[in-house]
Parts: structure tokens; C-alpha cells; sequence
């Protein structure tokens, strides 16, 4: 067996990247900073695909993956059994990250040559997405929990400097400011869940805290079972909290307010963090701790169902909405609505744990064709310079590439056959049939919507009158087109990988096959969505405005995203800031300063009144000597003995 | 009642009186005057007592001296027939009480340690005796003090001319002294 | 000499002394406060001469005392008017209230 401790250089490399184009970048360094970026990347992800080879190959022992650890080094003891480590695991479901991270950033990197030429600031935009690039792999490849803590919240940084890239646009800084701290108030329960896990566990490395918890024999198993606040037990609140870090991270319901303005981003970035990587952190985590949900019922339904609704609540959105990349953002929630269900009912250990294996195999092509998407979104953009769908229309004829790779993604997100959707959200939809049927109804619906709304936009976007068109620059430069092509052959692709001989939740393969009788529901639903929404929107109509109007409330409510952004202001505003900020800041000044200043003027105005003795005037001052001499002389008198 | 004790009563009566008269007249040239007739009674006292010199003494320096000294400097600073400001109201209220009730403590305390002597004894004080034992320089003698005393005289001469002495500089813009 | 007790000539000096006090403590104009010291001044003259003649009539020494405090009583008169006339042509007043340059 190779060592892997060459896996070390791919995190490495775009750290390196970052720090050169951070310190040393300058304004004309501004095209080779692009340069540097790719080829780096380029390297990395060579590595990636090398050691992804070296892995499925070799790693099998008893037809087990094995985890292997490349490199550990203690670097915070905290007590004698407990201490934060660094160090790389490599285990099926991080090699796959290994992947796609690293090949979805180099599309990101390429297509960014093209797409950001002529902007500012472009040493630092490539440094951002390098540091992002090292913090996500970091993520992936964390030994143990603390060190996946640290990579996050690295990684929520990067993402608040490459949202607010374009600092002087304040719905950007506005939108930066809101997805970190929207992220950073969920890491306080992923922290806190954190702590009682560790604590319980007596352990921060996830193959001992893992092996730890699932025995349920072993004292840790039984001490954190047997501890219970407010009804439920310790397992259940550590493994909550520590879900609701990761719903942060990965938008869901009611954490998700912050993706749609995520969008103020360049669109490269929209494409690679969240699209293809960040979104999934929260779906990466819960399967890595999956053998410890599967522990505890309670926790896998709250995923569960957090997901089937979020599904569900994003794609009611996603059909209302008329800017093109916030369709893709709530797309993009419900496509990781989908991961977390197919998690949250899966059981562990082969065939039953079909609905994990489903959820990386979707994880993995939705990165294709969902950053397939971002970046011909991009390509469109840049065409029309604008966001907004109405001012698009029949596009195809002046951007062939761009029509036939968003026709392709679009397809394979509506779960079309043979594209790559369909075999991942086949094995979904088993999986939830299997075992919640509520859930599988969810799901049916969702990809009805989906594929409604994604034609919806494909139509407007590519059919339809012709929009007006500013210069002639043509569909975009060859590096704008290049990635475009490589990720359509990846979604014709991805599909066909046989995702279940590599990745399944106790890391032994097995076999699955597509059951065709059973994909006839979802398929034709798609079909008919499609060709609702080509009637709707192929051909300019009034009919999208009729049956809004006829939706009415409901339809004013989903453009409004339910109001869900405007309850939080409310509630930060009258209930936290009024109800408890304000009364706080009251006692604070008037009672605590209050009393310091009280206690201030009350010396000074006694020092006043004892300064007043000192008159100046000769007689008062006579006064006083005589009433001391007459008090000495009734002591002397009376008192001496 | 025989006449030494009609004539101390008069004449304490008299002392007391003008005191309070000088302490408390609103005019100063008169205040003046009233000191003169009270220090005159406390002269008559001394006769009373037998100590001739020290009367004699007290008619020279003090009302010869220091009172025709108090009333040059009248002239010097002030119109003398205009009145003087009343005193701050607060404070002589508080001044009176503190007046009265250290008089009445100290004259407690004088009751109850019950001198004996009546002052009968012979007493006397002539000039002679005083002079030698001034100048005496065994046990009792007030050599010392004297010589000392004398020095103060000269001391105290020296500082009043030095104080009082008008600055070569300032003398011009000097405004006249009585306005 | 006969028949008048101590006492008797010892209240009336305290009782001039509390006028001297009295004066001390209520004139504003500081020539009348000299005057007032001046009264206190021969308070204590004259209690040193009746205590010399009632208790120790065979010695002098209240006799020298007295001596010495006039003479220092009007030194101190003469510094004094020297000390209220510079005074005087700093502030051109001699009110005791106007001479509040040492308050705090």
C-alpha cells in the first residue's frame, strides 16, 4: 500500500497560492495571478484524481475501505485523552470530496479567466478562491472534529470575502455580513454539540469517537445515552446541535436566508462555493458522523424531514422568482434537501444503507451539473448584463455552447434519463420509498417543481423574443467555454459511474441496479413539468400572468420567500433588540453607571462642602481655632487621666 | 460694703462696659475712643490693686501709644465719620453663642476651684524692687527675658518700616490713600 | 483689697476677654480687630496681676509678665498697623471680607 502522504500537497498547494498572490500580489500582476491559480489547481486536482485511482484500487481489506490516516500531528493536548489533532483522513467519502472540490475549483478557475478579465482586484479574488479552495480540502479531510470546527469557520470566511468581493456595492457587503454571522450563529450549536459529543466521548478524532458511540456497550455509548436534559438524551442534543451547524452551512430551513443574497458574489464564486462545495459541508458532516445519527432515531428524523421541507420550501420559491441566479440559489437548497432526506432515512450497513449511498452519489453529480449551471449563468450574464430573466430571450441562437450545456444540466437536475440526475435521484426516491412514504411523496413532488422550474428559466432564458443585446462580444472567450463543455461531458457522465462499488455508508461495495418500473412516476412527472412549462414560456403568453393572479396570496407570498427574512427582522428588532437589548442597556447606564456616578458626585459634592471650609476669611477661621481650643480644654479637663 | 469694694465694682462695671461699647459701635473713631476710656479703667484697676507702675505703665504705652497709634492709621486708611459695614448676620449670632457659653463654662470652672485668699495680705510693688530684680542675674532675675524683649523692640521697629515702606515702582501709579 | 474675693476679679477679666473675643470674631474692618486683640490682651493682664497679689503677694513675678506683654502687646500693635497699611494699598479696602485671596 502507497503511503498517502503526498495527499498532504493538495491542500497545500492552493494555501500556497494564496499566501504568494496575498502578500505579493500586485495590479499587474493581475492576469498571471489567474494563471498561477489554475495551474496550481490544475496540479491539485491531478493529485486528487491520483490518489482517487491509488485509493478504490488498493485500499480494500476483507472488502472493507479501509480509513486511512496519512499524516497526525498532536498539536493541542488538552488532558491526557483528549486533544485536538491534525491530521488527514482518507476514507471513500473525502476522497470523493477530494474530487470534486478540487475539479469543480479549477472550472471555477478557468472559467474565471474569461469571465472576471477587466476587473479589479483580480490578485485578491484569486488568492480568496485559492484560500477557499485549501479551506474546503482541509474540511474534507479532517482527522478529527475539532480541526473540521477550525476548516468551517475558514471556510465561512472565505466565503464572506468572496461574496463581498465587490466591496463597494453595499447589497454586497450587506450579503457578506448576513451569510457569516446567518453561519456563525448555527456554529454556535455545531460548537456546542461538539462539546458534548467530545465530552461524552472523551475523544475529538473521529475513529474513536465513532467507535466509541456505536458500541452501545462501551461505558461513553451508555453514558451519553444515559444523560438526559429536557427529555431527550445527551446523543440526541449533542448530534442536533451539531445538525444544525451543518444546516447553516448547507441552507437549510430556517437558516437558509442567507443564500439567495449569497448571490451579490462574482457568478464564478456563486458556482463554486455555492453550488458545488460549501453548500455540501453540512451533507459531508452528517455522513461522516453517520454511524453516531444512526444511533439515535430522533436526531435522523429531524435531518430528515428538515430536508424533505426545505425541498420542498425552496422549489414553491424557486418557481416565483425572476432573477436567474436566485432560481439557482433556491434550486440549490432543494437539490441539498434532497442529500440531507436520502441521509436522514437511511439505515446503516449495505443495502439499507442505500439512501446514504444516494446522497453522496447526488452530492457528486449535482456539483456537475449545478455548477454547470452557475457558470453558463454566468456566460448569459455577461452577455445580457443583467440578472433579471425578463430582459433575456432567444439566446440560443447567439450562444450555441452556452444553450446545449444548460440544456444538458437542466435535464439532468429535472432527473431526466440517461443524464446524471436521474440515476442519483432514482436511488433517492428508493430509499425514501423504502422507508418513510411520507417523504417519498415530498420528494415526487419536489422533482415535479424542479424540473418546472428550471424549464421555466431554460425557456425564458433561450426561447422567446429576442432580447436586446449590448456589444458583440460574442458568447465569451475560449476559456469561458471550456469548462462549460468539460462539466456537460461530466453530467453526461457522472451518471454512469457505478457510485455503489465506491462509496456506501460501512464502506463495504454493493451492488445496485435501476429499478425502471419504479422511475416511470418520477420521469413522467418531469416530463409533464417540461412540457408545462415549455407551453408556459417557450412562446411569449400572458397565461404565467393569469394563473398568478389566480394564485394570488399564495403566489405574492412564494415571490416574497414567505417572509421569512422579514420575520427575523422582526424579531431581532422588537423582541431581541427592544425586548432585551434595550432594557439591558437602560440598567447598564442608569443603574451599574448610575451607581459609579452616583457614588463619584456624591464624594464630590462632600468635597465640595469640606473645600467651602477653607474660606479665606481670617474670622471664620478664628471661629473655628476657638471652638477647637474650647474642645481640647473640656478634654484636657474632664478626660485626662 | 466698704469703699475699695464700691470703687471695684464701679470700675469693673466701667471696664466691661466700654468694651462692649468698642467691640460693637458702628463708628470706628468712636470705637477708638471707647477703647481709650476701657484701657483708662483697667488703669484704675491696677491703681486699685496696688501696682502703681504697672498703671503707670499701662497709661504710657497703651493709651498713649498704641491707641494714638490705632487712630493715625483711621486717618490713614478711611473717612473716619462714615460707618462701618454690619457685620455678616450668621456669623455674629454664632459668634454671641460661642461668646456666652465659653463665659459661662470658664466662669464654672473659676467658681468651682474655690479660691481661698481674700487678699489680705501685704503686697507691694514698688519701683525699686522691680527695677533690681529685673536686672538681676541670680535666680529670680529677668535679665534674660529683658535683653530678649529688647531685641524684639528692634526687630519689630526694622519690620514695620520694612513692611510698611511704599515700592519704589509702584509709588507712581499709587492712588491717593484716603478716597 | 478687702473682702473682694479672686474670683470676682477673675470674672471680670474673662468677662473681657469673651468681649475681646467677641469683637475678634464680628468686625470687619481690621483696625477694630487690633482693638479687640488689645482688650483680649488685658484680659490676661489683669488676671496675672490679681493672681500675683492673692496667691504669691511676696513674689513679682506677675508683676515682670505684665510688663512683658505690654511691651510685646504694643510691638505687635506697631507691625500690625504696618502689616493693615500694605494691605491697604493692595486692595484699597480693610475689610477682613474682601482679603479672601487664601481660600481654596
Amino acid at each position: 500500500m502507497p503511503g498517502y502522504l503526498y495527499t498532504l500537497l493538495i491542500p497545500l498547494l492552493p494555501l500556497a497560492v494564496f499566501l504568494v498572490l496575498g502578500l505579493f500580489g500586485r495590479k499587474k500582476m493581475d492576469a498571471a495571478a489567474g494563471i498561477i491559480g489554475s495551474v496550481v489547481l490544475l496540479t491539485a486536482a491531478i493529485l486528487a484524481i491520483i490518489t482517487a485511482y491509488n485509493y478504490f484500487n488498493t485500499a480494500k481489506v476483507n472488502q472493507v475501505y479501509q480509513e486511512i490516516i496519512a499524516c497526525k500531528y498532536t498539536w493541542l493536548q488538552f488532558s491526557p485523552h483528549v486533544s485536538i489533532d491534525m491530521g488527514i483522513l482518507l476514507d471513500p467519502i473525502s476522497v470523493l470530496m477530494l474530487v470534486v472540490v478540487t475539479f469543480i475549483s479549477l472550472m471555477v478557475h478557468v472559467f474565471s479567466l474569461g469571465y472576471m478579465k477587466g476587473e479589479g482586484r483580480l490578485a485578491a479574488y484569486y488568492a480568496f478562491l485559492s484560500l477557499f479552495t485549501f479551506s474546503m480540502l482541509g474540511l474534507v479531510l479532517s482527522s478529527n472534529i475539532f480541526q473540521l470546527y477550525i476548516f468551517w469557520e475558514l471556510v465561512g470566511l472565505s466565503s464572506y470575502l468572496l461574496i463581498g468581493f465587490y466591496f463597494d456595492k453595499p447589497s454586497a457587503v450587506a450579503a457578506s455580513k448576513k451569510a457569516f454571522i446567518v453561519t456563525r450563529f448555527a456554529d454556535l450549536g455545531f460548537l456546542i454539540g461538539i462539546l458534548i459529543l467530545a465530552l461524552n466521548a472523551e475523544t475529538l478524532d473521529f475513529r474513536i469517537l465513532i467507535e466509541r458511540l456505536t458500541n452501545t456497550q462501551s461505558s461513553w455509548a451508555l453514558a451519553i445515552t444515559g444523560a438526559s436534559f429536557m427529555g431527550f438524551s445527551a446523543l440526541t442534543w449533542g448530534l442536533v446541535l451539531v445538525f444544525a451547524g451543518g444546516a447553516g452551512k448547507s441552507a437549510m430551513f430556517p437558516l437558509h436566508i442567507w443564500l439567495p443574497d449569497a448571490m451579490e458574489g462574482p457568478t464564478p464564486v456563486s458556482a463554486l462555493i455555492h453550488a458545488a462545495t460549501m453548500v455540501v459541508a453540512g451533507v459531508y458532516l452528517v455522513a461522516r458522523l453517520f454511524p453516531v445519527f444512526v444511533m439515535d432515531g430522533m436526531a435522523l428524523n429531524i435531518v430528515a424531514y428538515t430536508g424533505a421541507f426545505s425541498a420542498l420550501f425552496a422549489a414553491v420559491i424557486a418557481c416565483t422568482q425572476t432573477d436567474i441566479k436566485r432560481v439557482l440559489a433556491y434550486s440549490t437548497m432543494s437539490q441539498i434537501g434532497y442529500m440531507m432526506f436520502a441521509l436522514g432515512v437511511s439505515k446503516y450497513g449495505g443495502e439499507a444503507g442505500l439512501g446514504y449511498m444516494a446522497s453522496m452519489f447526488h452530492l457528486f453529480t449535482h456539483a456537475f451539473f449545478k455548477s454547470l449551471l452557475f457558470l453558463g449563468a454566468g456566460a448569459v450574464i455577461h452577455m445580457v448584463h443583467s440578472n433579471e430573466i425578463k430582459g433575456m430571450g432567444g439566446l440560443r441562437k447567439l450562444m450555441p455552447v452556452t444553450h446545449i450545456s444548460f440544456l444538458v444540466a437542466c435535464l439532468a437536475i429535472a432527473g431526466i434519463p440517461p443524464f446524471a440526475g436521474f440515476f442519483s435521484k432514482e436511488e433517492i426516491l428508493t430509499a425514501a420509498f423504502r422507508a418513510n412514504k411520507f417523504i417519498y411523496s415530498i420528494g415526487l413532488l419536489v422533482s415535479g417543481l424542479t424540473a418546472f422550474y428550471m424549464f421555466r428559466l431554460y425557456f425564458s432564458i433561450f426561447w422567446g423574443k429576442e432580447a436586446a443585446v449590448h456589444g458583440s462580444h460574442g458568447e465569451g472567450t475560449a476559456t469561458m467555454r471550456l469548462p462549460l463543455v468539460i462539466l456537460t461531458a461530466g453530467t453526461l457522465l457522472a451518471g454512469f459511474v457505478p457510485f455503489s462499488n465506491y462509496v456506501s455508508s460501512d464502506s463495504i461495495p454493493f451492488a445496485t441496479s435501476v429499478d425502471w418500473i419504479f422511475s416511470i412516476a418520477p420521469v413522467a412527472l418531469a416530463a409533464l413539468a417540461i412540457l408545462l412549462a415549455a407551453n408556459l414560456y417557450k412562446k411569449e403568453n400572458d397565461k404565467p400572468q393569469k394563473i398568478a393572479s389566480l394564485l394570488g396570496g399564495l403566489y405574492q407570498s412564494a415571490y416574497r420567500k414567505f417572509y421569512i427574512d422579514e420575520i427575523y427582522v422582526f424579531i431581532t428588532k422588537k423582541i431581541i433588540f427592544n425586548g432585551i437589548g434595550r432594557p439591558a442597556a437602560w440598567i447598564d447606564k442608569n443603574m451599574v453607571d448610575g451607581l459609579m456616578n452616583g457614588m463619584a458626585s456624591v464624594t464630590a459634592e462632600a468635597a465640595a462642602f469640606i473645600k467651602g471650609i477653607q474660606s479665606g476669611k481670617i474670622q471664620s477661621y478664628t471661629l473655628y481655632f476657638f471652638g477647637g481650643i474650647a474642645c481640647l480644654a473640656v478634654m484636657v479637663i474632664y478626660l485626662w487621666k | 460694703m466698704t469703699a475699695a469694694q464700691i470703687i471695684f465694682y464701679i470700675l469693673s462695671v466701667l471696664v466691661l462696659t466700654t468694651g462692649i461699647l468698642a467691640v460693637t459701635t458702628r463708628k470706628i473713631f468712636r470705637a477708638s475712643v471707647w477703647l481709650l476710656f476701657s484701657l483708662m479703667c483697667i488703669a484704675g484697676l491696677y491703681f486699685w490693686m496696688d501696682v502703681a507702675f504697672i498703671a503707670a505703665v499701662q497709661i504710657i504705652v497703651y493709651v498713649g501709644g498704641i491707641v494714638v497709634l490705632i487712630i493715625f492709621s483711621i486717618f490713614l486708611t478711611q473717612k473716619s465719620g462714615k460707618e462701618m459695614a454690619k457685620p455678616v448676620t450668621g456669623r455674629s449670632l454664632i459668634a454671641a453663642f460661642a461668646v456666652v457659653a465659653g463665659f459661662a463654662f470658664t466662669s464654672y470652672l473659676i467658681d468651682n476651684n474655690g479660691f481661698a485668699a481674700t487678699g489680705n495680705q501685704a503686697f507691694s510693688a514698688d519701683v525699686a524692687a522691680i527695677g533690681t530684680q529685673m536686672l538681676s542675674t541670680t535666680q529670680h532675675g529677668y535679665v534674660l527675658p529683658f535683653e530678649v524683649v529688647s531685641m524684639l523692640l528692634l526687630a519689630a521697629m526694622v519690620g514695620c518700616i520694612v513692611i510698611a515702606m511704599k515700592d519704589k515702582t509702584a509709588s507712581a501709579n499709587e492712588k491717593p490713600l484716603n478716597d | 483689697m478687702t473682702g473682694i474675693p479672686l474670683s470676682h476679679i477673675l470674672i471680670v477679666s474673662t468677662g473681657l476677654f469673651f468681649i475681646g473675643m467677641y469683637g475678634l470674631f464680628t468686625r470687619r474692618n481690621m483696625i477694630t480687630m487690633l482693638m479687640a486683640i488689645e482688650l483680649i490682651l488685658n484680659s490676661v493682664n489683669i488676671n496675672f496681676i490679681a493672681f500675683n497679689k492673692y496667691l504669691y503677694p511676696e513674689k513679682l513675678d506677675g508683676i515682670f509678665f505684665t510688663i512683658f506683654i505690654i511691651t510685646i502687646a504694643a510691638a505687635e500693635a506697631a507691625v500690625a498697623i504696618a502689616i493693615i497699611i500694605n494691605l491697604y494699598r493692595n486692595h484699597h479696602s480693610i475689610d477682613a471680607e474682601d482679603a479672601g485671596e487664601m481660600k481654596f
